[in-house]
């Protein structure tokens, strides 16, 4: 059982009591516990099974502009009362910084909305072994399948945050997540894809039967693949890896790569830094949202934030440190987005494959090669090569390239959004991408 | 050593008798126990941004029978919760019959101190080289724009007790400094970034000024990017420098040797034993047992002393990296490569330091052999698919090779390549072998540990570079 609010609320004033009582002027702390369970099988026999408890508290204390702090997975007072010493003791040696400090107290979330993102549900382990030999015996109907693996993860958390300024607020939260990943083998290649699903609710869970099937065809769609030659060329991506262009976005846009000046969207509020019909939200109140929140990591109220309008950026990602640095108020976003996503296009996904003759699928990149001081861009990349709207072949052993400052404004999405994770987007197409092949 | 015991309700011989309890007819397994103390101090953007502090502590109950692995863990070394993951254990492993494999090699060997690196450096005297390095690097001109150092210590303590009360121990001592720096020309920014650290006090890598050579590399780094064009795109010969550009070892052909990998059959490599998959003249060893090397340990996370693994000897594949689960299952015996990031994570095999060992050319030679190629001498990170055995890695330092010369510096590319074939494309072996600064980090399976490369300049014929110029 998840650690409840009571409990992590006597911690968290325990420490807050301690600070204030050893020297700290203010002081913020996070206590935390979450509790999962993990069944997983391999070739329709179980494999592994994990249980995992953590609890974790972490505490910020400042001495007017000083600040350090401590984490520990150690929760008893005797440990605390070491660990908070050392942390005053630290935060005395470290030099002032002017812009430290609590977020300003008229920001501090007022109201904590049921956001409906905890599912006390309970499954047992024999009935994750049930759902895993479904899909597994789904996944693995075909012949060319010859390994499968798959997982089933229930996880259950509960947070409390609380500062010095009377902010004390947490809610528990809950997951269960399944997955299978498939090799598939022929005479010339061997390759391997996944499918998943990952649901707040236990009943919204993909059937397993249709996660297994689909992580099956999408394995043995990749068989024997071509390495094409040197061009440029469109590139659609798949959805799962369309969201990692708004991922990169989001980090080019946070207050603290603005404020150093590492990105390449630094001072581009208010500038067309995408295509016209392009807008993009983070929406953190989500019902059942994998990302939603009542509050930031800081304690600070989120509210749904249009960042792109009609391809027009209108905010950064603000923290309490790097606005103030920046002059800007705190808008929610310490610790990052929420649910954010790519509003849909108005093409199908059909018509998508269909607006070039000849453009490439991409359904996985490997590497990490973004770079947001440059917007440089260049990952190793699988997909299919699409020839007048037909999945024509595999191709792998390729790389794409381009900048991103280019790539934003080239995109087309099409009308097929889901929220099947935190941050999403639709099939999105890039024109003018450089792919490097034979 | 942490004595793990001393303020808990449950007394080392209680313990004892509730893991030979639970492991009883199973085929292996242990509890792990974990104390790590861990410190991070960053300046950035001309101050001292976080110093942070962090105690970890807990165990990590582990229970095989035939292939099923059975884990539990959790931060209260309590009676309560040892028992309550002994029956989280036992009630997944139903029906067991194996029979306990005893056996553990032991060895007096030690490859680093025991020491606590984060209380050999007084706060003050870190937070001093910090803001010396941010001096230092700003007076070197107008264009460094911004500076980032950091420095990383911990000492992770460690215990495995196995069935019978057997207990093995181990205190590893680990520091990373890093320097990253950012420049800025006719409104272009270009970063650079370098760093060093082992199983050693701080001093040991900044001794005579020496972080003054770290903060040298990377402005000269970041300064050679400012002047580098796109890269080409294409299929090209590649010369690899000698040192962190070994990362394409570890990618290429490092995971696909990981014993897990080859039993369950997913690796490109899984029947290919004792064949030839690189050309004559390379040789690959994965070795942990380098004096305080970052990738080196006394122990692997099960308790078997770690050695120097033979995996390629000229071409020929002859070892995967083995666990004790693996091996067992593999009919063979573990490398002493079993590792995992902390107690919260399950035993993988890994790897510890790879090096590809020195041939007989030099790098000069190889540059001459290019018509028209790339010269890498650093990369930022890579990554693998073990199953297409497809490879990628990026370059952060690269010059093209243009008729046997080197010419100008190029853009970040993706290199991208086929595991089991391109060892196959090197055709030539350098004489200069040398050791990564010990910044490595290695990722599997959402765990990461600290890793070592090594490997001398070697030339390969025929590579993807993924550039944007056709």
């Amino acid at each position: 059982m998840v650690k409840d609010q009571e409990f992590l609320e006597t911690k968290a004033s325990y420490c807050l009591g301690l600070a204030k009582k050893l020297g700290a002027t203010d002081s913020s702390v996070v206590v935390k516990n979450s509790v999962s369970e993990t069944v997983n099988f391999r070739n329709k026999k179980l494999d592994e099974a994990n249980r995992s408890d953590d609890l974790g508290i972490s505490i910020t204390t400042y001495i007017g502009k000083k600040k350090s702090s401590i984490s520990s997975s150690n929760l008893l007072n005797d440990n605390l009362n070491i660990l908070i010493e050392k942390c005053i003791e630290t935060t005395k040696n470290t030099p002032e910084d002017e812009f430290n400090s609590l977020p300003d107290r008229d920001l501090f979330a007022k109201e904590v909305k049921d956001l409906n993102i905890y599912d006390q549900t309970h499954i047992e382990n024999n009935q994750k072994i049930e759902y895993l030999k479904k899909l597994e015996a789904a996944a693995s109907n075909d012949k060319k399948i010859v390994n499968t693996e798959s997982s089933f993860t229930q996880n259950k958390s509960n947070f409390v945050l609380a500062n010095s300024e009377g902010f004390c607020d947490g809610y528990k939260s809950s997951s269960f997540t399944a997955s299978s990943v498939t090799v598939a083998k022929d005479e010339e290649s061997m390759e391997r894809d996944y499918e998943y699903s990952s649901k707040c609710f236990l009943k919204d869970l993909d059937d397993a039967d249709e996660l297994g099937k689909i992580a099956a065809n999408q394995t043995i769609r990749k068989l024997s693949p071509k390495k094409i030659g040197s061009e440029e060329i469109a590139i659609i991506f798949d959805k799962r890896i369309a969201k990692g262009v708004l991922n990169t976005f989001a980090s080019a846009i946070s207050s603290s790569a603005i404020s150093r000046g590492t990105s390449f969207l630094k001072d581009k509020v208010n500038q067309k830094i995408f295509s016209d019909k392009i807008n993009v939200f983070d929406k953190p109140d989500m019902l059942k949202g994998l990302g939603s929140r009542n509050f930031d990591s800081e304690g600070v109220k989120t509210d749904t934030l249009k960042l792109v309008d009609q391809g027009i950026l209108k905010h950064y990602l603000i923290d309490t440190y790097n606005g103030k640095k920046l002059n800007l108020k705190s808008n929610g976003r310490c610790g990052g987005t929420s649910n954010l996503y790519f509003e849909n296009g108005n093409i199908s996904f059909k018509d998508l494959l269909n607006s070039n003759s000849k453009s490439l699928y991409i359904t996985e990149t490997i590497g990490h090669g973004s770079n947001i001081v440059t917007g440089d861009y260049s990952v190793g990349a699988t997909g299919f090569l699409i020839e007048n709207g037909e999945f024509k072949y595999p191709i792998n052993e390729i790389t794409i390239a381009g900048n991103f400052k280019d790539m934003f404004q080239n995109i087309t999405l099409a009308n097929d959004l889901e929220f099947k994770y935190a941050t999403n987007s639709p099939t999105m197409l890039i024109e003018g991408m450089v792919v490097a092949g034979k | 050593m942490s004595n793990f015991f001393e303020k808990s309700d449950v007394s080392r011989k209680e313990a004892e008798s509730i893991i030979s309890d639970t492991l009883q007819k199973c085929d292996d397994g242990e509890l792990y126990l974990e104390n790590s103390k861990s410190e991070s101090i960053l300046l950035d953007d001309n101050k001292i941004k976080n110093s942070s502090y962090n105690s970890d502590l807990g165990f990590g109950f582990r229970a095989i029978s035939d292939e099923v692995v059975a884990y539990s863990h959790s931060n209260e070394i309590s009676k309560n919760s040892l028992k309550q993951s002994s029956e989280n254990l036992k009630s997944t492993l139903k029906s067991v019959k194996g029979t306990y494999n005893h056996e553990i090699p032991k060895s007096n060997k030690k490859y680093y101190d025991n020491i606590n690196p984060i209380e050999q450096k007084s706060l003050n005297k870190k937070i001093k080289i910090l803001n010396d390095v941010n001096d230092y690097l700003r007076s070197k001109g107008d264009k460094v724009k911004q500076v980032t150092a950091n420095f990383l210590g911990e000492q992770k303590s460690v215990e495995i007790i196995r069935s019978g009360g057997e207990t093995l121990s181990d205190v590893r001592p680990l520091v990373r400094f890093n320097v990253s720096v950012m420049v800025e020309k006719d409104g272009r920014k270009e970063t650079g970034v370098y760093g060093v650290g082992g199983r050693q006090s701080y001093d040991s890598y900044l001794k005579d000024e020496n972080w003054k050579s770290v903060c040298d590399e990377a402005l000269r780094i970041a300064s050679v990017n400012l002047e580098s064009k796109p890269a080409p795109a294409g299929e090209m010969k590649v010369v690899l420098g000698p040192g962190w550009p070994a990362i394409l070892i570890h990618e290429a052909v490092g995971h696909g040797l990981e014993g897990d990998f080859n039993r369950k059959k997913t690796s490109a490599f899984h029947n290919l034993m004792g064949q030839k998959v690189a050309s004559e003249g390379v040789t690959i060893i994965d070795d942990g047992t380098i004096d305080k090397r970052r990738g080196s340990l006394t122990i692997d996370d099960e308790g078997t002393p770690t050695e120097k693994t033979v995996l390629i000897e000229n071409g020929i594949l002859k070892n995967f990296m083995q666990d004790r689960l693996n091996a067992r299952l593999m009919k063979t015996r573990s490398t002493g490569s079993g590792r995992r990031e902390n107690y919260r994570h399950i035993v993988l095999p890994r790897m510890r330091n790879t090096m590809m060992l020195s041939g007989k050319q030099t790098q000069e030679e190889m540059i001459k052999a290019v018509d028209k190629g790339i010269f890498a001498v650093s990369f930022g990170g890579g990554q693998v698919d073990i199953t297409s055995g497809k490879f990628v890695f990026n370059c952060t330092e690269a010059y093209e090779i243009v008729n046997g010369k080197i010419g100008s510096p190029i853009k970040g590319a993706t290199l991208i390549g086929d595991g089991p074939s391109i060892l196959k494309e090197v055709s030539m072996v350098g004489n200069d072998m040398m050791m990564d600064p010990g910044i490595g980090t290695c990722g599997k399976a959402g765990q990461g540990v600290p890793v070592g490369v090594a490997q001398p300049s070697i030339l390969i014929n025929k590579m993807t570079v993924g550039g944007t110029k056709l």
